[in-house]
């Protein structure tokens, strides 16, 4: 069976990409900063869709330990989706530079730097899928967020980029740019219900664009054209907006 | 954050905070902060069991975590709801043991509610089929079964969530060969025909019946009973039996907003019209169906409770003992006379239940829904009253409304249940608008029993 190795297993999006990926028939490898968290989300995989799946620790600020990680996976993916990041508190980000490069690194650092490694092996091996979560935080800062905007900006140009060099080497690379989810993340948010899409809507989503091999995926199609809307507002009104 | 809650019967709305765990030390976490907190899963009941000033759901705390496929022992989490259960047991040849009439609840709530299904009579309620569960009391996590902290486990099935979250649940499930049912629908001119039917057919696992509750004089209570039995691969047509166990199509219609109330229960009227207005001289229509329409015919239809509209409604659910028919009877035609109910009724008879603060007890069980209208509760008050009368109760997973005094009448246990409750809920930090409302939660207005209420559990 083909194998999906699920980078940030333990967040409500990994959870549903997880059962999405198993109901398709992959083999999942869930990897998380406590590797004893995923026995439940392990057995549950294997119980309803009758599919292997394994647990690993990994911790995406750990950059040093990154290789042996990816190296000593028994299995080597055939594909990779990297779903975690942090949204961290913007205010506390501004003036505590601990919360900003946790923010900075979870979201950009920490995925380029395990990304890289993933990308080498399937560039070697010509085979392979990268998914990237990233964001439409990221198509323009804004002051309610813009330090995970930034984050997020980078981790949309970094696969960009990874996808044009992969694309010679018969790798797809895709960027997924969810919208607004309902998940822990944004509980305390208040989403507007058009708006927003459930975990699970993102993982069908996500499934379905991966066998197409699109490029950019946004879940609920709208947001291309809220996105373009919001993009197109010149700097010098955007800039007195409360946003 | 804040939110606008409200249960099946979207009366009552509330704004309560809402919170997700998907981890037991997460779940620890919000018990923690400064409040007071109800377990929800999937907001199935009817009223307000499940709403309260903080709400912690459960949904996200659904994973299945050990499965016996040669024992049929289920062990999860209990956000898990009964739909997602349904589809990797039934291709195992496994069935739930009891299932009502949505498979849109989760195993939490099903413990919490007792819930019952088509074959009460012959096997019980939820909770004969329960293991052992873990509950996360005001004392911390405290495992436990009819064996082991048997106070604590007779409290919570049933106990509308006032023992503490409901976390892991372990329980048996039923063998079947295939994932039809062999079903048989009869039509009865009236209730006495019905009521009889049900005691000539009282050896069918699942049965129940819908009344027209429309007919008056010699048709009052004209029904179908609906009795089945899981199919042998031998009943099967030659297509089924190729994959006998084979999960039924998934097919989702849903009602996108509010609308009048009409055309509810379509798998029924669909039967009505059949076997009453197609000139139909037949007495019974016998087939093998998907277990699907079967247990779940309003499952078909996604959000039917808008069809009610915006007031929302309240499902009325009563018991009374099998000696009270002509109770049953008085009841129902105080109902019929009024006009205010459903076009059906469910009725359904119970066999004998071992319970502390369970509904179900041997004897006759109506459900039927009334829209919220100006001077309902005043009536439903009456209802309640000769409810009580006859030595009935309601159902407190449908209750949105029941007056303190008729609760502490009506659950014979309802003492000793109340001080379990404090012994392992002690600030009542478990705490919901119902259990408020019915004074299982205020400190010491709680009022007195009935008299003839047995202060020990002597059943259990």
């Amino acid at each position: 069976m083909p194998t999906v190795l699920i980078l940030g297993a333990g967040s409500d999006m990994a959870v549903a990409i997880a059962r999405q990926f198993a109901a398709d028939k992959y083999d999942i490898q869930l990897a998380a900063r406590n590797a004893a968290h995923l026995h439940a989300q392990q057995q549950d995989l294997h119980i309803r869709y009758g599919v292997t799946a394994t647990a690993y620790t990994f911790d995406a600020l750990d950059f040093d330990s990154h290789t042996e990680f990816y190296d000593t996976l028994p299995i080597k993916p055939d594909i990779t989706i990297c779903v975690f990041g942090y949204l961290g508190q913007q205010e506390q980000a501004q003036v505590n530079w601990q919360e900003a490069s946790r923010i900075l690194h979870t979201n950009y650092t920490g995925a380029v730097s395990i990304l890289n490694i993933v990308a080498n092996d399937y560039a070697n091996r010509r085979a392979g899928m990268i998914i990237g979560i990233s964001s439409v935080a990221g198509e323009r800062g804004r002051q309610s967020n813009y330090l995970y905007g930034s984050a997020k900006a980078g981790f949309t140009a970094y696969l960009s980029g990874l996808r044009n060099r992969l694309f010679h080497h018969n790798v797809h690379v895709m960027s997924v740019q969810p919208g607004f989810v309902y998940t822990r993340m944004t509980e305390d948010l208040k989403l507007p219900p058009l708006l927003t899409a459930q975990p699970e809507d993102v993982a069908k989503a996500v499934s379905s664009a991966a066998r197409s091999r699109k490029n950019i995926l946004y879940v609920k199609w709208f947001w291309r054209y809220i996105m373009l809307i919001i993009k197109s507002i010149p700097e010098f009104i955007f800039k007195k907006l409360k946003l | 954050m804040q939110k606008r809650l409200a249960n099946w019967g979207n009366y009552p709305v509330v704004s309560s905070e809402e919170s997700t765990f998907t981890r037991e030390d997460q779940l620890q976490e919000l018990l923690d902060r400064p409040s007071t907190f109800i377990a929800r899963g999937n907001g199935r009941c009817y009223g307000d069991a499940s709403l309260g000033v903080h709400s912690i759901s459960t949904l996200k705390y659904d994973k299945a975590l050990d499965f016996d496929t040669e024992l049929g022992i289920l062990e999860c989490q209990a956000g898990l709801t009964l739909d997602h259960i349904l589809d990797f047991i039934v291709p195992k040849g496994w069935f739930l043991p009891v299932t009502p009439g949505t498979k849109f609840i989760t195993v939490g709530g099903a413990v919490a509610s007792d819930v019952h299904g088509k074959n009460h009579h012959v096997d019980g309620a939820f909770s004969n089929h329960i293991v052992d569960m873990d509950v996360i009391t005001a004392q911390g996590l405290i495992t436990c079964s009819a064996q082991r902290e048997p106070d604590l486990f007779w409290a919570t099935c049933g106990g509308m969530g006032l023992t503490g979250v409901i976390t892991r649940v372990k329980f048996r499930l039923k063998k079947i060969d295939t994932a039809y049912i062999k079903q048989r629908q009869i039509k009865a001119r009236n209730l006495e025909e019905v009521i009889r039917l049900f005691e000539e057919y009282r050896h069918y696992t699942y049965s129940v019946a819908w009344i027209d509750c429309l007919q008056k004089g010699d048709s009052f209570g004209r029904s179908i009973l609906i009795v089945g039995e899981h199919a042998t691969p031998e009943e099967l047509s030659a297509q089924q039996r190729q994959a006998p166990l084979e999960l039924p199509k998934k097919k989702k219609l849903t009602i996108p907003f509010n609308l009048p109330s009409f055309v509810l229960n379509t798998f029924t009227v669909k039967a009505f019209n059949w076997l009453y207005y197609a000139k139909n001289t037949k007495k019974e229509i016998n087939n093998v169906v998907s277990y699907e329409p079967f247990f779940y015919p309003l499952d078909a239809f996604l959000h039917w409770n808008r069809g009610y509209g915006k007031a929302g409604f309240v499902q009325y659910q009563f018991v009374l003992p099998l000696d009270q028919k002509e109770g049953l009877i008085a009841i129902l035609k105080r109902i019929s006379d009024k006009g205010w109910g459903s076009f059906l009724a469910v009725l359904k008879v119970f066999g004998h239940q071992d319970s502390l603060i369970s509904f179900p007890m041997e004897g006759y069980t109506l459900a039927l829904d009334f829209p919220v209208r100006k001077g309902l509760f005043d009536f439903l008050d009456e209802l309640d009253t000769l409810v009580l009368q006859y030595g009935g109760r309601l159902y407190l997973s449908k209750d949105a409304r029941m007056k303190q005094e008729i609760f502490w009448q009506s659950y014979p246990h309802v003492q000793r249940f109340a001080e379990i409750v404090k012994q392992y809920n002690g600030d009542f930090r478990f705490r919901s608008l119902q259990s408020d409302r019915l004074l299982l939660t205020a400190a010491d207005q709680q009022p007195e029993a009935a008299s003839t209420a047995v202060p020990q559990v002597s059943a259990v």
